[in-house]
């Protein structure tokens, strides 16, 4: 496999990948080394990190464990990170398919809507997203989906406009196959890959996107994400610094992880790009 | 003059955009749990359904969605955006009140990530996979994962509590009541750090995109020309290099207006800045749904303007486009 070899070459994307595989570690052992509800109240507030050894990280202004909410904020992050840019990345590419694939007025009306949603602001239609349809897990998620599809939708329509017209695809029309199967089982195969390296970019910016909601305490505040630590900790920020700092450091490196294996992913492909 | 032709086709193009926006978000917010009646009731402590009925029809909310729908833009195109029941003022004025602070921002983030995400991206490629690269590189990773409200309060930690030099939030010192040029002086103080963590994410993409931009510019033919014909590679790359490359740096501006005014929510929460993402944010916590939608009607020709702005600069940069191809 030379992609493999290429993507292990890179010092960035190694480092990515060790730093994914840590938050995803994270994410995986919260249920047996802290089984417990990371909200419950679990000793006196506002430890200190590294005093006490019950707790590790310290404890937040309610006395609940921040070493708790990490781990398990490591789960809801990437549950929302993923299923967000899953979310997004098929309204992108059935909307980019459809528009790129007909033309003509689908492809007018499409790209309208597409502009629009551009337009606006992205963080402000997903405040209203939120104070319309309320703000669960689900709702959050949905709306993340939502707010950000229009960049997948463009790239897929570039694909598409670039290979309708292809031999392959007019073999197949010749074959009477239908548009469906023509759109779906022909195109967006070769369609792909580059929707697929930017999804990591999607990924990013969901998880960012869903930690400023938490801050804003616009988010589901029943659970443990790591926005939502922040938020709390800005209340006691003047002395009790570390209760913001961590669960930011906790974001920080995801989203790097995050970034650093897209772009190793990106440079593993397109071999002749690497160093753009 | 063609410039202008262009960019005002582009600019007209955008109307039906907006509309779609507005009937959008407008048939969107029907869905709200709660009108504009409940808000007041629930602010001026109850009242009978009577009063409430009055009330609805006062505001035209008893008509169907529809007829609403058309009495809002039939407003909207004589430039009325409607009347904020909790603010007790015209939309149009509580918007206007917090445009400055906003624009203010944007202006001073956007500059900051422009000018220091050009020079970063220059002396980056310039040394391409050498030390200096590899550390703004890794800078520039880094800002990018930080989430910014994240680093504005950090910064508030240092610089406003520990270190003291600067104030934790606000526009400016109402207190003192400062006049003319240390009135100016003192609300620059109070946007150094909001700035710096608005713009510092966006420096992060502006230093990617220009030094991509600049090895791609680098290794075409005209560079080679020039360093040919004797000229020092200074000259070259003020010259010849950098007006291409700066091509995509202003077509990220456009792209990015959106996702700068949406950024201005978080850090103007985060420093307490009166703007309009601040403002964003209350009425969504006070379901002022007309101010909310006053705020998605101005951000999106905020961005429209943004982006005739970009169109003329473009032209300006690159003649080839005005000159039709």
């Amino acid at each position: 496999m030379g992609f493999v070899k290429l993507y292990f070459r890179s010092p960035p994307a190694v480092i990515g990948l060790i730093l994914l595989l840590l938050v995803l570690g994270m994410a995986a052992s919260a249920g047996w080394l802290y089984p417990k509800d990371p909200l419950a109240l679990a000793g006196r507030p506002l430890i200190w990190p590294f005093t006490n050894p019950r707790f590790l990280l310290g404890t937040d202004n309610s006395g609940r464990d921040i070493a708790a909410q990490i781990f398990h904020g490591a789960r809801i992050s990437l549950q929302i990170g993923l299923v967000a840019t899953v979310i997004s990345v098929l309204i992108g590419i059935t909307i980019g398919a459809f528009a790129g694939y007909y033309g003509g007025w689908t492809d007018t009306i499409l790209m309208r809507v597409t502009e629009a949603f551009q337009t606006l602001p992205n963080f402000l239609l997903l405040l209203v997203l939120v104070a319309v349809f309320g703000s669960t897990i689900t709702t959050v998620t949905l709306a993340i989906g939502i707010v950000s599809w229009p960049a997948s939708a463009r790239l897929t329509r570039a694909e598409f406009l670039s290979l309708r017209n292809r031999e392959f695809v007019q073999a197949g029309r010749t074959l009477g196959l239908r548009d469906a199967s023509l759109i779906f089982r022909e195109i967006l195969p070769n369609a792909l890959p580059p929707v697929i390296v930017y999804a990591s970019v999607v990924m990013a910016i969901a998880i960012l996107l869903e930690s400023a909601l938490a801050f804003l305490k616009l988010s589901d505040p029943n659970v443990a994400s790591w926005g939502n630590l922040i938020g709390i900790g800005r209340d006691v920020l003047r002395v009790q610094w570390y209760v913001s700092a961590i669960p930011g450091v906790a974001i920080l490196i995801t989203v790097l992880a995050v970034s650093l294996v897209g772009q190793g992913l990106n440079d593993a492909l397109n071999p002749r790009l690497k160093g753009r | 003059m063609r410039i202008f032709a262009l960019a005002g086709r582009r600019l007209v193009a955008s109307i039906p955009t907006l509309f779609l926006i507005l009937i959008g978000v407008f048939l969107l917010l029907q869905f709200a749990p709660g009108d504009t009646v409940d808000a007041m009731m629930a602010q001026m402590g109850g009242g009978d359904a009577a009063t409430a009925r009055d009330l609805r029809r006062f505001y035209g909310l008893d008509l169907s969605v529809m007829a609403q729908l058309g009495n809002y833009l039939w407003r909207l195109v004589r430039f009325d955006l409607g009347f904020s029941a909790i603010y007790g003022k015209p939309v149009a004025t509580v918007i206007a009140e917090r445009l400055p602070a906003t624009i203010l921002l944007m202006v001073a983030s956007l500059s900051l990530a422009f000018f220091f995400g050009l020079i970063l991206g220059v002396v980056a490629a310039r040394g391409v996979n050498r030390w200096p690269d590899t550390l703004i590189s890794t800078l520039g990773l880094v800002f990018y994962a930080m989430p910014t409200f994240w680093f504005g309060l950090m910064a508030i930690v240092v610089f406003s509590i520990y270190l003291q030099w600067l104030p934790a939030g606000g526009f400016e010192d109402i207190t003192i009541g400062y006049q003319g040029l240390r009135r100016t002086l003192d609300i620059a103080q109070h946007l150094v750090l909001p700035t710096l963590t608005l713009g510092l994410f966006y420096m992060a993409i502006y230093l990617r995109i220009m030094r991509g931009s600049m090895l791609e510019v680098l290794n075409l033919d005209f560079v080679r020309t020039a360093r040919a014909k004797g000229m020092d590679e200074t000259r070259v790359v003020v010259h010849h290099v950098l007006r291409n490359a700066l091509l995509p740096m202003v077509t990220l501006i456009g792209l990015q207006a959106g996702t700068m005014l949406g950024g201005s929510v978080v850090v103007e929460s985060v420093f307490s800045l009166p703007g309009l993402g601040r403002l964003a944010y209350e009425s969504v916590i006070q379901r002022d749904l007309n101010t909310l939608l006053g705020i998605v009607f101005v951000s999106a020709l905020l961005v429209i303007v943004v982006n005739f702005i970009v169109d003329l600069l473009y032209a300006r940069l690159d003649p080839r486009i005005t000159t039709g191809t």
